[in-house]
C-alpha cells in the first residue's frame, strides 16, 4: 500500500500530513510532485493544505490546472481514494471533482481556532471506522472556508449524503455560532456522488497526535488505511 | 547621467562630512555617485551599529550552548542537545510598518524568516511584539492606530500564514508614546542539525556567485538609510520606499535553499534584507576574507532603465546570494528550475579583498570589502538622564473602587485577550503548538529533534520609560519566568533595542542604561546574547518612543510532562503565591490605566529573590504536583488571578486573598512587585509545597482555592467579589470591540 | 407608505491597480500560469480590481476622491481611476 501526498509550489501542511501517515500510523506514503503526470502506483492521494500557487487569484485556482490534478482526475474517476486538506480541497472544488467553492470567511478574517465536527457519513473510505453523529474535535486555519453553493447543488449534496462532515457544538446541534465562517448548512467537508473523493476545511493533519491536544483526526487516516487494507484482502 | 558629489548630497545620503573623508581617505579618490550610495547604507545606523555598537559589547554572548554567537552570521544558534541546534532572532519592521502597516509587517516576517532558513535551519515558529497607541480613543490618533493595528496584525497573517511557519505568541502593549510610531518586532526560530550550519561568506575564490529569487525592482529604495532618520510627516513623500512581499516566492525560495544546502553545493549564503546586493556582497566578502565582483548587467530585472545605483540599493524582497561549490553549478541549477525561481549567476569570489561592481564590463564600484563591511566609523553619543520621573504618594492617591478598577484593567488592551489578533494568525500548521498563544510562554512539539521549546518575548516599556536599567532588568526577569511557568528552562536571549533619536543626549542615556540593565540580567539568568536587532530613531510628531528593550528568549523543557500552563484547572485545588505579596505601586498599569499617571519608581528587582522563586516553581513542577502555574506582572496579583480563572477553556473561579495583609486593598490587589508566581496543586499536595517553600527560603502565601463561578479576594479584611462573566466580557471583547467595525 | 416618483441612480466602477513600479505578485504567479498552460508569449499580468458603487443623489466629489485614495485603494501600493459612469432617472 502507498499514499501520495501531493507538493504544489506553496503546499505547507504537505509535511503535516505525511507525518501523519508515516509517523502516526506507520503507512508507506510519499510525496508527489506537481509537474508529474501520472498518479500511477498510488492507493490513494491526499492533496494538503497550503496557499497553492500564494493562493493568487482564487484558492486553489491554478493548482488545478497544473499536470498532476490531470492524472489524479483521471484516478478519481476510476475510484481512487482523494483527500483535500483546506487548500486542497479547494483544488477539488476548482477541479470541478467536488460540488460548490469555498468563498471569504463571514468574518473576513483570517480563522486559526478549534472546532467540532459531527461525522454526517461514515460510508466514505476516510469516516467508515467512525460513528455516524459522532464528533471529532480539529482546528480550522482558513480565510476562505466557507462552503457555498447554488440551490440545486445544495440540495443534492444533502439528499444524496454528500455532506461528510458539519460545524456543531458541544451537544452536536449545527447552530450558527458553531458555524465560524459562514458555511452553508454548516457544511465543513463534503464527497462526490461515488463517496471516493472528499475534501474537508479542518485538519486532522494538526490533530493526530496527542500532544497537539487531539488525536481525532487520525481516525479519518486509519479509516483510510482500513479501507485499502480491506480492498487488497 | 549621474549627478557630481556635492556637501549637500553627502549630507542627503546621511553621511557627515567627518565620515566622508574617511570615505576618500579609505578609495584614495572621491567615491562616484553609486558609491556614494553603497557608502550611505552600509554605513547607516541600520547596517553598521555605528552608534550602539559600544553598547552592544557589554552584552554576555557565551555559553557552553552558543554555536553561533552574535554578530557572526545572520542569526544566533544554541545547541539543545541530542545533534540539533536552533537559530533564532528578533528584527524590526517599525519605520515600514509605520508607513504601510500591511506590507511593512509582511515583508518583517520575510525578512526574519530569510535570517533563519539563512542559517541553513528549517523555520518552526513565529512570535511577535508589537506596540502601538491607544485603540480607543475617539480623535484622531484613536483613528490612526486602528488602522495601523489592524494592517499590522493583517500584514504578519499574510506572510506568515502563507509561507506556513506558525505564529505561536508574543505580546502586543498600548502607550501613547507609540502613536503614529507603532513598533513591529517579529522573532523567528528555526532548527538543524548542530552540524550543518550555513555560514554567510564567501569562501572559495573562482566559486561563482548566484542570484536567486524575485527579480529586483525599485522597491524600498534605501531602505535601511531609512529605518535610520526619524518619522516626520515628510514620510508620507518617502512612501514608494515600501517593499512588497510575495510570501509564495518566499515559500519557494526556502524551500529551494534548504534542498540547496541539503545537497553540500553551497559555500556561502546570505539573505538580501537590507540594503540589498550592497550588503550581500560585501558582507560575504568581508566575512570570507575574500572579494566578490559582479556584474549588474546579469540580475535579473523587473523594471527596464534601472541606474546601478538603484539596482545596488534596491530592497526587493524574496532575494538570496549563494556562492556556489566550485563544479556544482549544474546541480545548483537544477534545483532552481525545481522551484521555478529566476536566478542568474551574477559574478565570481576573487582574492582581492574589492567589493567590485560591473555595469556591463566596465567598473562601477569598487571598494574594500572588509573596510566597508566592517570599518564605519564608531560613535560614543552624548548621554544624560531625563528629569526625574515624577514620584507618588501613596496615601496622597485617591482611594477608588478596587472592583471597578479591576475591570477597568481588564478592559485595556495591554491586559485584554488578544483573541482577535492571534485568530488570525496561523497559529496551529506544522502540527507541534502544544501550548498556543494566550499561556505565559508559548510551547512547540519539534518533532525533527524530538524536543519541547518554550519561547516568549517580553518588555514593559512603562518601567523603561520611568527607570530604563531597572525596567530592562525587569524584561529579562519577566521573560524568564514566563519560561518558568511552562515548565521550561531559559537558554539563550535575543533583543531588539528600540528608542528614539540617539543624537538627542536622553534617549541615548537610555539606550546605554537598558543595555548595561539586559547585560547583567542576560548574565544572573546564564542566558548570552545570542543577536537580535537595534531600531533607532523611533520619533513621530509628538517626541520619542518609550524606551523599548524587547527580550526574546527561548527555554528547554527536558519533560513532557512538566509542560504547564497559566489557567486553574481542578475545583478545590490550592492557589499559593510564590513569593511576597508585594506593595510597589510606582509604574504600574494600575497607576496609569486607573489614575492615568504615568509616575513613580518601577518595581526594584532582587536577583537572589526571583532566581529562589523561579527555581522553587521549576522544581515543584517537575515533581508532577503544580497543575497551573502564572506569573503576576502588569495589574498585579488581582489580574494574574483572573487570567488564571478565565483564560482556559473552561472559566473556573476562586477564592482568594490574605486576610491579614496590613494596607490599602488597591495596593493588594494591583501593586506590580516582581518575582511572584501563582501556583495552584491539588489539596493532598499543599503540604509538600509549604515544607519545600520553607526548606529553601522562598516565601509563601497560600492564598486559597480554586472553585465556583467567582472570584472572591480578600484583600486585608475586606472582600471582593467578581462574576465571572463579569471578568470575562471587559477582557475577551475589549480589542474584538475596538476593532471589530471599520473606520477610515 | 409612498415612493419617489423619481429615483436618481449613478453607478460609478471604480478601477483599482497595483501601480507600475510596484511588484505585483498575483500578477506574477498568472502569468506564469498562463505561460505553462500553453500561451507562452505572455508578457505582463497585472491583477487588480473593480468596485461598482451605486449612489442615489450626486456624490460629493471631493469626498469621493477621498474615499477612493484613502479606502478603495492604497495609495502607497495602488493607483486608482474612475473607469465608468452611469447615470439613470428610470
Amino acid at each position: 500500500m502507498k499514499i501520495a501526498v501531493v507538493r504544489f509550489p506553496g503546499s505547507n501542511c504537505d509535511q503535516d500530513c505525511l507525518r501523519a501517515l508515516q509517523d502516526g500510523l506507520e503507512v508507506d506514503a510519499e510525496y508527489l510532485w506537481h509537474k508529474e503526470t501520472s498518479a500511477a502506483g498510488y492507493d490513494a492521494i491526499v492533496l494538503p493544505g497550503g496557499f497553492s500557487y500564494g493562493d493568487y487569484l482564487r484558492c486553489g485556482a491554478i493548482a488545478a490546472f497544473s499536470p498532476v490534478m490531470r492524472a489524479i482526475i483521471e484516478a478519481a474517476n476510476h475510484g481512487t481514494p482523494v483527500f483535500g486538506v483546506c487548500n486542497g480541497f479547494q483544488v477539488l472544488c476548482e477541479t470541478g471533482l467536488l460540488g460548490g467553492a469555498l468563498i471569504r470567511n463571514r468574518s473576513l478574517l483570517f480563522l486559526c481556532q478549534p472546532v467540532v465536527l459531527k461525522i454526517e457519513n461514515n460510508s466514505t473510505p476516510f469516516t467508515r471506522l467512525l460513528n455516524e453523529k459522532s464528533l471529532l474535535r480539529m482546528p480550522i486555519a482558513h480565510g476562505e472556508g466557507a462552503f457555498y453553493a447554488d440551490g440545486s447543488t445544495l440540495a443534492e449534496l444533502e439528499d444524496n449524503g454528500q455532506v461528510v462532515f458539519r460545524y456543531v457544538d458541544e451537544h452536536g446541534e449545527a447552530t450558527s455560532e458553531a458555524n465560524p465562517n459562514g458555511s452553508m448548512n454548516n457544511i465543513a467537508g463534503i464527497c462526490n456522488p461515488a463517496g471516493n473523493v472528499v475534501g474537508m476545511m479542518p485538519h486532522p493533519d494538526r490533530s493526530w497526535d496527542r500532544r497537539l491536544g487531539s488525536e481525532d483526526g487520525l481516525q479519518l487516516f486509519k479509516s483510510l488505511v482500513e479501507t485499502l487494507l480491506s480492498v487488497a484482502a | 547621467m549621474t549627478p557630481t558629489i556635492t556637501p549637500e548630497l553627502v549630507h542627503r545620503h546621511g553621511l557627515s562630512e567627518h565620515e566622508f573623508a574617511g570615505i576618500k581617505a579609505l578609495l584614495g579618490r572621491e567615491p562616484n555617485f553609486t558609491e556614494l550610495g553603497v557608502f550611505s547604507v552600509m554605513w547607516s545606523e541600520h547596517c553598521s551599529y555605528k552608534n550602539t555598537r559600544r553598547e552592544l559589547k557589554k552584552f554576555p554572548t557565551t555559553g557552553p550552548r552558543v554555536l553561533v554567537k552574535a554578530g557572526e552570521e545572520n542569526a544566533g544558534v544554541i545547541d539543545i542537545g541530542g545533534g540539533w541546534a536552533v537559530a533564532f532572532k528578533m528584527e524590526s519592521h517599525n519605520h515600514p510598518s509605520a508607513v504601510e502597516p500591511f506590507q511593512g509587517a509582511a515583508t518583517g516576517v520575510g525578512g526574519i524568516i530569510r535570517d533563519i532558513f539563512t542559517m541553513g535551519a528549517r523555520p518552526v515558529f513565529l512570535l511577535n511584539s508589537l506596540r502601538f497607541g491607544p485603540i480607543h480613543d475617539e480623535g484622531e490618533y484613536g483613528r490612526k492606530n486602528r488602522k495601523l493595528i489592524r494592517g499590522v496584525v493583517a500584514g504578519i497573517a499574510h506572510y506568515g500564514n502563507c509561507i506556513g511557519v506558525p505564529t505561536i505568541g508574543g505580546e502586543v502593549y498600548f502607550d501613547e508614546s507609540y502613536n503614529g510610531n507603532p513598533l513591529v518586532n517579529v522573532f523567528c526560530l528555526g532548527i538543524l542539525r548542530r552540524t550543518e550550519i550555513a555560514r554567510g561568506a564567501a569562501s572559495g575564490v573562482g566559486n561563482a556567485v548566484f542570484y536567486v529569487g524575485s527579480e529586483t525592482g525599485r522597491d524600498g529604495l534605501a531602505g535601511a538609510a531609512f529605518a535610520s532618520r526619524d518619522l516626520t510627516e515628510e514620510s508620507r513623500a518617502d512612501r514608494p520606499a515600501v517593499q512588497v512581499g510575495d510570501p509564495f516566492r518566499g515559500k519557494l525560495l526556502l524551500e529551494a535553499c534548504l534542498e540547496l544546502l541539503a545537497s553540500g553545493a553551497v559555500a556561502g549564503i546570505q539573505d538580501m534584507g537590507a540594503a540589498g546586493l550592497t550588503c550581500s556582497t560585501c558582507e560575504t566578502a568581508s566575512r570570507g576574507g575574500t572579494g566578490v565582483q559582479i556584474d549588474l548587467a546579469l540580475v535579473p530585472k523587473r523594471e527596464p532603465d534601472m541606474s546601478p545605483y538603484e539596482i545596488l540599493l534596491s530592497e526587493s524582497q524574496e532575494r538570496m546570494l549563494i556562492i556556489v561549490q566550485r563544479g556544482k553549478e549544474e546541480q545548483v541549477k537544477r534545483i532552481f528550475e525545481k522551484w521555478d525561481l529566476p536566478y542568474s549567476k551574477v559574478g565570481t569570489v576573487t582574492n582581492d579583498g574589492f567589493m567590485r561592481v560591473l555595469d556591463d564590463g566596465s567598473v562601477e564600484v569598487e571598494i574594500p570589502a572588509k573596510q566597508l563591511a566592517d570599518d564605519a566609523p564608531i560613535y560614543e553619543r552624548e548621554a544624560a538622564p531625563p528629569p526625574a520621573p515624577e514620584s507618588i504618594d501613596i496615601s496622597k492617591l485617591e482611594l477608588l473602587d478596587p472592583k471597578r478598577s479591576l475591570l477597568q484593567l481588564l478592559k485595556h488592551p495591554s491586559i485584554a485577550s488578544k483573541n482577535w489578533i492571534f485568530r488570525q494568525y496561523d497559529h496551529t500548521v506544522r502540527a507541534g503548538t502544544v501550548v498556543p498563544p494566550g499561556s505565559d510562554a508559548a510551547v512547540f512539539y519539534v518533532r525533527e529533534a524530538n524536543r519541547f521549546l518554550a519561547a516568549t518575548t517580553d518588555c514593559n516599556s512603562l518601567y523603561c520609560c520611568l527607570d530604563p536599567r531597572e525596567g530592562a532588568r525587569i524584561a529579562v526577569a519577566e521573560a524568564a519566568r514566563n519560561l518558568t511557568c511552562s515548565g521550561a528552562d531559559p537558554l539563550a536571549v535575543t533583543d531588539n533595542l528600540n528608542f528614539g533619536n540617539p543624537y538627542k543626549p536622553e534617549n541615548f542615556w537610555q539606550l546605554r542604561e537598558a543595555v548595561e540593565g539586559l547585560a547583567e540580567a542576560c548574565r544572573r539568568f546564564g542566558t548570552p546574547v545570542t543577536g537580535g536587532n537595534v531600531s533607532l530613531y523611533n520619533e513621530s510628531p509628538q517626541g520619542s518612543i518609550d524606551p523599548t528593550p524587547t527580550v526574546g528568549m527561548i527555554g528547554l523543557i527536558e519533560d513532557e510532562a512538566w509542560i504547564t500552563r497559566q489557567y486553574f484547572r481542578d475545583q478545590g485545588d490550592i492557589v499559593f503565591l510564590v513569593g511576597e505579596v508585594g506593595h510597589e505601586i510606582g509604574g504600574s498599569l494600575y497607576l496609569k490605566a486607573v489614575h492615568g499617571r504615568k509616575a513613580g519608581a518601577p518595581p526594584r528587582l532582587n536577583f537572589e529573590k526571583e532566581l529562589a522563586v523561579q527555581q522553587l516553581v521549576r522544581e515543584l513542577i517537575r515533581t508532577g504536583i503544580v497543575k497551573s502555574a502564572h506569573d503576576c506582572s502588569e495589574g498585579g496579583l488581582a489580574v494574574a488571578l483572573t487570567e488564571s480563572c478565565i483564560s482556559g477553556s473552561e472559566k473556573i473561579g476562586a477564592t482568594v486573598g490574605a486576610p491579614d495583609f496590613q494596607g490599602r486593598p488597591d495596593i493588594f490587589l494591583f501593586n506590580e512587585s516582581q518575582s511572584r508566581i501563582i501556583i495552584s496543586v491539588a489539596p493532598e499536595a499543599a503540604a509538600q509545597v509549604e515544607s519545600r517553600a520553607e526548606e529553601v527560603g522562598v516565601p509563601l502565601v497560600r492564598l486559597g482555592e480554586v472553585g465556583g463561578r467567582t472570584l472572591t479576594i480578600d484583600a486585608g479584611g475586606t472582600s471582593f467579589v467578581w462574576s465571572l462573566d463579569q471578568l470575562h466580557d471587559p477582557w475577551y471583547f475589549s480589542i474584538v470591540r475596538a476593532l471589530a467595525h471599520q473606520d477610515l | 407608505m409612498s415612493t419617489p416618483l423619481i429615483v436618481f441612480r449613478m453607478k460609478l466602477e471604480v478601477l483599482v491597480m497595483p501601480k507600475r513600479t510596484v511588484l505585483d505578485p498575483q500578477g506574477v504567479a498568472v502569468r506564469n500560469a498562463v505561460r505553462e498552460l500553453g500561451l507562452e508569449n505572455v508578457e505582463t499580468v497585472r491583477v487588480g480590481k473593480i468596485i461598482e458603487i451605486e449612489f442615489s443623489a450626486e456624490p460629493d466629489e471631493k469626498k469621493l476622491n477621498e474615499i477612493c485614495r484613502d479606502l478603495l485603494s492604497n495609495e502607497v501600493i495602488e493607483d486608482y481611476r474612475v473607469v465608468g459612469t452611469t447615470t439613470s432617472f428610470p
